[in-house]
């Protein structure tokens, strides 16, 4: 006897678009039966983490200070998520272009001109985008698993940014605390209502929308989906397989380095040992939250900035730890994927005897040669 | 149906009329099959006739739709290839399992049952491996051994189990000619202990050589069971490719046009293990007729395509001419826009996206070819709809809804979709690889139809196939290519069957092609 996971016939629609809303409901009740074993009672733990940010004009504001590195990361991961490229460094990539970035206000912190802004945001993509070639490159040439290099490469990305805040970049006035200056007004994005929301926020609306229609409507988006699809078919169809992971590495790269530049002109305003709480790597399950599509990136980076600023007011409310947050979006990326699996296959208890056809679905593709098992093989995809 | 045996006594095994139907294709149609032990017994056939669908059903990973298996008389139902290796039929399949990471007992430690003890059983394979002349180094690195002896990994690793049926799936296909011999001693010195041997194959030469008797499959059937001793090659070949000629009338041939496709003494490395290399290979493709390259599959016809193609490059610019223009070094979106046009042998995921629209999969290769579908970058999704749309009338492609999934096309269908929306281009050079396999007989007949009225229209077709009858009814000339070797061209009305056979099992191999690398 055994348990066999099979293709279901055809797919349903609706059920691919309620699948992470299936995932979000029942991360609530995880977390319903978590807060319940630790003695505290459920309904109100679960208004503190997932309601209480969402009552007060301030909370909203950080809700959307929050969301904007989210989103940025989110919708170029899901560019490359849909290649079948698996870059998971988004968060070197982010502080990569935050030291590209950041070199303008620190080593030049007079240069007060409207060409300031901009070229700290370029450099700040261009800072992403270098971090992210290396990946890409290694993958091209040699064929390296980009999931095992882009990983490393954050790690060689902190430790960057944690020597040149304890060393050359430090603050000489900074009483020996291991961060940069603070940077200039000049070289800080402009800011709306209370001055937390920052230009980033726009960024992410922007880029959200115009990879939306890259990925629909042009011919570089259906090069990239044809990759993910069906490698073969896509170099069938004349698209080259290096080139298409270039341009999904320079995408998300780009876009990480932008969120990593936007959070250290923003919200951060210098460079010190930690910019950001793990963005890049919660920007993974920004993407598969909002289906691999980059205005779902949205609704996804929403859901997880709740995640972020719940955590901070269960510890202060319930006095619990942090670490629940990291809890709560394991627990969703788990569920994200068990319901999309759920949705495509179903699972069959399959019993060790007689099984007239049923040997099909469980055969082991080897050797597949003859006529036949083609056959089974179609009628399996059919 | 000729039956050789008297009696069932003393059978080890006896599959009994066993069908198995996928959907509507029948794989396998009432066949029985008796082995004795110590019996090396032949199963051939062309590629589709079934023979891997009845050793899959033997070692438990196909269950028959009808039929039964007795084993040394007792009726058994082989549930899993661990059932069938309890009961002591060891299988080693043409695409080895083995980790490349681990180590040659390592691997083999893997499918014994039982505690691991590397040393005892780094014994024992030293021990199995020298007693049936196996040269293995237990502790050699899996990645560092050639082909050969990574089969001989295999072989070990059923041995170990002391199986009574050992079943080989094409065992040479990847063996050099020395290789080869030495796996005919081993399995020779099996069999007079008593193991039978299914052996699978389609070179006769082999066959003749080696074993007691064969059965014969075609189309799903058994055709003939004969001692191949007793038969020529010529004899077994016109059995496995069937006699029954069919030839449809085509129009009268018009005098052949220039060579619209060329290859020159084209030699190609194998891509990896269980690739074939192409070795010094010459073509000629005039407009105006259909050039056939018959073959068994996996002789080297997916590497002729992918180089004919540009999906891989060819060593030199002048190895490959289209139109005229030397192409070695050509991307396809340059091939096709001198006018070539190619279907690959793969529907889904190498003519088509499965989970792409029809209008999207018309893009995927028609996205340069001057219709206007793509637009400073943008995709025009009206033309390319009306596109597939025009596509699907003229093939008569069928679907249950506008824009519906390549992968929820029957394969009929979706190989009209993918030949139509080639041959809508009118190209001047068309590449088309197993045209028809897998496909139904009105599908095949509208494809064929197509392809002979387009070469009728002065373009060059080069048709590889397996399928004897579909190029006797549609080729002008053909070649036939073995093992990465490509016999002369002939006239598709100066050449009989028995002939082609004999080329398809390598009859040509010694005489054009350089002598064969040894393997290192």
């Amino acid at each position: 006897m055994r348990l066999v996971l099979e293709k279901r016939p055809e797919r349903n629609r609706w059920m691919q678009v309620a699948s992470p809303l299936l995932a979000v409901t029942l991360t609530v009740l995880f977390g319903c039966i978590l807060f319940a074993v630790r003695g505290i009672d459920p309904l109100h733990a679960i208004y503190v983490y997932f309601i209480g940010p969402l009552t007060t004009l301030w909370s909203i504001e950080e809700l959307i200070v929050k969301a904007t590195p989210l989103v940025l990361i989110g919708a170029g991961l899901a560019i490359c998520f849909r290649a079948d490229l698996w870059n998971i460094g988004a968060e070197g990539q982010l502080i990569a272009g935050a030291l590209a970035g950041g070199s303008i206000p620190i080593l030049a912190p007079h240069w007060d001109s409207s060409l300031a802004i901009p070229a700290m945001l370029l450099l700040g993509m261009l800072g992403g985008m270098a971090w992210a070639a290396v990946p890409a490159l290694l993958r091209n040439r040699f064929g390296a698993n980009e999931i095992l290099t882009s990983l490393m490469l954050v790690y060689v990305a902190q430790y960057l940014l944690d020597w040149l805040v304890r060393g050359p970049w430090r603050d000489p006035q900074g009483f020996n605390f291991p961060k940069s200056i603070s940077f200039n007004d000049w070289h800080l994005l402009a800011t709306f209502g209370d001055g937390r929301v920052h230009l980033g926020a726009v960024f992410a609306l922007v880029v959200a929308a115009v990879l939306a229609v890259f990925m629909a409507r042009t011919l570089k988006g259906f090069e990239i989906r044809a990759r993910g699809e069906a490698p073969r078919a896509s170099t069938f169809g004349g698209f080259s397989v290096p080139g298409t992971t270039w341009l999904c590495f320079g995408i998300s790269g780009a876009l990480a380095g932008l969120a990593g530049i936007c959070e250290v002109a923003g919200p951060v305003g210098q460079l010190q040992p930690t910019i950001s709480p793990g963005y890049g790597f919660t920007a993974i399950i920004v993407a598969f939250l909002g289906r691999l599509n980059p205005l779902g990136a949205l609704f996804g980076g929403l859901v997880l900035a709740v995640c972020y600023l719940g955590g901070e007011a269960a510890q202060v409310e319930l006095s619990i730890s942090e670490k629940t947050a990291q809890v709560f979006q394991g627990v969703l990326l788990f569920l994200i994927l068990a319901c999309d699996t759920l949705v495509r296959c179903r699972v069959r208890l399959e019993r060790g005897t007689q099984g007239s056809s049923s040997g099909q679905g469980a055969a082991p593709p080897l050797g597949i040669e003859d006529a036949g098992s083609r056959a089974a093989s179609e009628g399996a995809a059919r | 149906m000729e039956n050789t045996d008297d009696g069932a006594a003393g059978h080890l095994l006896e599959a009994e009329e066993i069908v198995k139907r996928f959907g509507d294709f029948t794989a396998n149609d009432r066949v029985s099959l008796r082995l004795r032990p110590g019996e090396i017994h032949a199963l051939l056939g062309e590629n589709g006739a079934g023979k891997s669908t009845l050793v899959k059903i033997i070692y438990g990973s196909l269950q028959p739709t009808a039929g039964r298996l007795r084993w040394h008389g007792e009726a058994v139902t082989v549930p899993s290839p661990a059932a069938a290796r309890a009961l002591g039929i060891g299988m080693v399949f043409q695409h080895f399992s083995l980790f490349d990471a681990l180590t040659v007992v390592e691997n083999i430690a893997l499918a014994v049952p039982g505690r691991f003890d590397r040393e005892a059983l780094a014994g024992r394979v030293a021990r199995v491996s020298e007693e049936y002349g196996l040269p293995l180094d237990p502790t050699a690195l899996v990645a560092d051994l050639p082909v050969g002896v990574r089969q001989r990994i295999e072989v070990v690793r059923c041995l170990l189990q002391e199986p009574c049926l050992l079943i080989m799936d094409e065992p040479t296909a990847v063996l050099t000619p020395q290789e080869a011999r030495q796996l005919f001693v081993t399995l020779r010195r099996l069999a007079d202990e008593g193991c039978a041997v299914l052996y699978i194959s389609h070179r006769l030469e082999e066959v003749r050589e080696l074993c007691h008797r064969a059965t014969i499959l075609r189309h799903g059937r058994v055709v003939a069971q004969v001692d191949p001793g007793a038969e020529t090659a010529g004899s077994l070949a016109r059995l496995m490719v069937g006699a029954d000629v069919q030839s449809v009338c085509v129009a009268a041939r018009e005098p052949s046009g220039v060579a619209a496709l060329t290859v020159t003494r084209l030699s190609l490395p194998a891509a990896g293990a269980f690739g074939v290399p192409l070795r010094n290979l010459s073509l000629e493709v005039r407009g105006g007729e259909v050039t056939a390259v018959a073959g068994v599959a996996g002789n080297g016809q997916s590497e002729l395509f992918e180089v004919l193609s540009g999906e891989r490059p060819a060593p030199t610019p002048e190895s490959v001419t289209i139109a005229g223009e030397p192409c070695g070094s050509r991307d396809i979106t340059e091939r096709r826009r001198l006018g070539a046009a190619f279907v690959p042998e793969e529907r889904l995921g190498h003519s088509a996206v499965p989970g792409f629209g029809l209008g999207e999969n018309v893009l995927l290769t028609r996205h340069a070819s001057g219709d206007g579908l793509v637009r400073t970058g943008f995709i025009n999704g009206g033309r390319t709809r009306a596109l597939a749309a025009r596509v699907t009338k003229r093939f008569d492609v069928r679907f249950s809804r506008q824009d519906q999934e390549a992968n929820a096309l029957s394969g009929g269908n979706l190989q009209k979709f993918v030949v139509g929306r080639e041959l809508d281009r009118k190209p001047r050079i068309l590449v088309i690889n197993q045209p028809t396999w897998g496909v139904d007989a009105g599908a095949a007949a509208l494809i064929r139809q197509a392809l002979v009225d387009r070469a009728r229209e002065g373009a060059a077709v080069l048709v590889i196939s397996q399928d004897l009858d579909e190029i006797f009814e549609i080729a002008d000339r053909i070649a036939v290519i073995s093992r990465g070797v490509l016999s002369d061209t002939f006239a598709a009305d100066g050449i009989d069957r028995e002939r082609i056979g004999m080329l398809m099992a390598g009859a040509h191999e010694a005489s054009p092609g350089p002598a064969r690398d040894p393997r290192t």
